[in-house]
């Protein structure tokens, strides 16, 4: 049945219409938008004037299923994600065992349209195991639903095998999203090398330790004349070698986290577990240079790395504890909190780096706009309601966000996935 | 005269002026009783202190239950080093079934920083950090400073040098705000590997070579090199080491004739420094170990509720 969405302020990264509109949905697809159109057989559905976003888009998730169900499954995590306003997301293969065979792929792929809340794009690994050796059989994985492999939560640390390893996935046409970091630089650190680190006595994994990365990733992207996309920005010199890399023409694309982009590694001194992810937290010249990043493009797209831990799990000391903090409840809020409501972005590159940007990146052809023919993934958001983020009130199997206590602005209202309704703020 | 409001002792960093300079005078009163017939005051009678070590240490846990117990409290050890607790157990899990026994008091040593901060949290019994990770070691501290003061009659205005591996070492940050708040004029002196960066800005001078603070300072603390250092290369060898920053006694013909040759123990002798220096006439290194009963005696004394010194 055709659905008739009424009185919309249509967002869209190339513009925003200042009259309302309306959008109506057939068979999943966007069929027509414009105003007062009639509602024929149409279920008509007022939004009353609210902002209508295309479908938010995340390239980086961890559902943790399966292996590590008692963090999150695909269902609980489907469940956060259209609760945050995504109706697609990438799901990390750093599970237990690793998504690095089809038949790993299927499952996840399976599982994922049962629950049926969202599209969710498996990542598969790019060396088996994600062990940084031998490489994945990349065809079969593209074939089960892949379109992009990472190692996340890992560099590929060989260069050699890196090289070779973005040959192939260029002939397979699977983009390649590295995790920046030099192990041997990181060299156990817990949390960023700072003045803070030195006050807290905390093992220091310092901004070079990305950097290196970086820096080779982009070396050896323009020397195979193939392309990449760096996960989780998060130094002022990652954004300077982005941009200066851009300038040469080099293809590389880049995301940074809300964490990344809202909090500097002072909130370490707290101690919370909570405050420990991986890239660290930096410093405030980080964070300003990650703004700035966002704002001139540099750095392409908002990335959640939503990161799933229980409690027990977080609560047995800084150093023990893992990476990570859950994300996609808070991710949107957060760029609409701590970027728009700050004049950073306007709320169009807010779109655009929340939908139309990863679309692009992740070759996502008829997603990313409120369009005629594209699909009808849709996320309505109240862009002025704040709301108090608190540990009962996640939707995720996780409760590690660092942001609990505090007032948000913009609240995810209605999210609509292939015309359907997916999620509903009461 | 200064009171004493804090329920838990993390580190020298939240304590004012004043307030050390009151847990340094409850000490010297508390010294005087370990010197008696009958060692033991009835200060924490009916008391209980635990001593939750998640790291291995005999000194500084000794130390606590000595002056636990010449404060008349009942202690129990609670130690999980090595085991599979000490790695993954969960802290709040740990501080629950403390509280769940009454305790009034927990001594915890924890190899990660921060945990003292976390069980504080949890528990409603007072906390005392008695070493977390690289973090703090206020009880040391204090032990230095009550030593260097009983020794110089000041702080203020004295040369201290702290020698050796800072980056890795509580002892080093808590005696800096403890020595910085007294009016300590400060010099940390190591390898450029063993010294964390943006130290200066707690208001210490840095060098890499001990011809800077020999002549000069009126305390020469010495930091145990742990062995491991040179399996992570942040030294070529610890003989280099013992060359370059350890402290013999021709190096010392260059030391002021009053200087203080200070060590939170155990010492590597041959490394820090040679055993005719750790025996000499300038080493107060037995004296620390003495005082460190006192200073504990008057933490745990002023901790329980009491308001003054005696």
């Amino acid at each position: 049945m055709a659905v008739l969405i009424k009185n919309a302020l249509i967002v869209n990264a190339d513009k925003m219409d200042p009259n309302l509109q309306d959008i109506l949905i057939d068979k999943g697809l966007i069929v027509r938008v414009g105003p007062g159109l009639p509602d024929g057989q149409a279920r008509v559905m007022d939004v009353k004037g609210k902002h209508v976003f295309p479908g938010l888009i995340d390239l980086h998730v961890h559902l943790r299923q399966p292996g590590r169900e008692d963090k999150e499954t695909i269902e609980t995590g489907s469940r956060a994600a259209v609760k945050g306003g995504f109706t697609t997301i990438v799901c990390m293969p750093n599970t237990k065992p690793v998504i690095d065979n089809a038949m790993i792929v299927e499952a996840v792929v399976k599982e994922a349209r049962r629950v049926g809340l969202l599209n969710i794009i498996p990542a598969g690994a790019m060396t088996r195991g994600q062990n940084g050796e031998e490489l994945t059989d990349m065809f079969e994985l593209k074939e089960a639903g892949c379109l992009a492999l990472t190692d996340d939560g890992r560099s590929v640390a060989n260069s050699q095998t890196l090289r070779l390893a973005l040959d192939y996935a260029r002939m397979a046409g699977l983009l390649f999203m590295e995790h920046c970091q030099d192990l041997s630089l990181s060299s156990g650190g817990v949390m960023n090398e700072s003045y803070t680190s030195t006050l807290l006595g905390m093992k220091g994994d310092p901004v070079v330790a990305e950097t290196v990365i970086v820096a080779r990733d982009i070396e050896i992207v323009h020397y195979l004349k193939t392309r990449i996309h760096l996960q989780h920005m998060s130094a002022a010199r990652s954004v300077e070698l982005v941009r200066w890399a851009k300038s040469q023409g080099i293809q590389v694309t880049a995301e940074a986290t809300p964490h990344h982009f809202t909090l500097t590694d002072e909130a370490v001194k707290s101690f919370h577990p909570n405050t420990k992810v991986n890239p660290p937290l930096r410093t405030a010249v980080d964070v300003e240079a990650v703004r700035q990043g966002l704002k001139d493009g540099t750095i392409d797209c908002i990335a959640s790395d939503h990161a799933p831990h229980t409690v027990e799990d977080k609560e047995v000391g800084f150093d023990h504890a893992p990476f990570g903090v859950t994300g996609l409840e808070t991710a949107l809020a957060l760029g609409i909190t701590e970027l728009v409501s700050r004049g950073v972005l306007t709320l169009n590159q807010l779109v655009d780096r929340m939908s139309a940007a990863p679309a692009r990146i992740i070759g996502l052809e008829r997603k990313g706009a409120v369009r005629e023919g594209y699909d009808a993934d849709l996320t309505v958001v109240d862009i002025d309601e704040e709301w108090l983020v608190k540990a009962e009130g996640f939707a995720s199997k996780a409760v590690n966000s660092p942001f609990i206590g505090r007032t948000l602005k913009g609240k995810v209202k209605t999210t609509l996935y292939g015309g359907k309704i997916v999620y509903q703020d009461d | 005269m200064t009171e004493w409001t804090r329920h838990h002792l993390y580190d020298l960093e939240d304590l004012s002026k004043e307030e050390i300079e009151l847990i340094l005078e409850t000490a010297r009163s508390f010294k005087e009783v370990s010197t008696r017939d009958v060692k033991k005051v009835p200060a924490l009678r009916g008391k209980t202190v635990v001593m939750l070590f998640f790291e291995p240490s005999t000194r500084t846990r000794t130390s606590f239950e000595l002056a636990a117990k010449r404060l008349s409290a009942d202690t129990i050890n609670f130690s999980s080093s090595g085991s599979a607790l000490s790695k993954g157990e969960s802290i709040l899990d740990t501080a629950r079934n403390i509280e769940a026994m009454n305790v009034d008091m927990i001594i915890v040593r924890h190899q990660s920083a921060g945990v003292p901060y976390i069980l504080g949290a949890g528990v409603q019994a007072s906390i005392i950090n008695a070493g977390d990770g690289c973090h703090a070691h206020p009880t040391q501290a204090l032990l230095d400073i009550f030593t260097m003061k009983e020794r110089k009659g000041r702080v203020q205005g004295l040369k201290v040098a702290i020698i050796g591996d800072i980056l890795h070492s509580r002892v080093a940050r808590s005696n800096i705000w403890g020595l910085t708040k007294l009016g300590a004029d400060v010099t940390l002196c190591g390898p450029t590997t063993l010294i964390p960066v943006g130290i200066r800005n707690l208001g210490v001078k840095v060098t890499h070579d001990l011809n800077d603070v020999l002549g000069t300072s009126d305390v020469l603390m010495l930091l145990r090199l742990q062995k491991e250092r040179q399996q992570d290369k942040f030294l070529p060898s610890i003989r280099e080491y013992a060359r370059v920053f350890g402290i013999n006694k021709e190096k010392l013909k260059k030391a002021k004739k009053d200087v203080l040759i200070m060590h939170p123990g155990p010492t590597n002798r041959g490394v820090e420094l040679t055993a005719d220096v750790a025996d000499g006439e300038y080493s107060v290194i037995l004296e620390q170990v003495t005082n460190g009963v006192a200073v504990r005696m008057a933490v745990m004394y002023l901790m329980s509720g009491k308001k003054t010194a005696e």
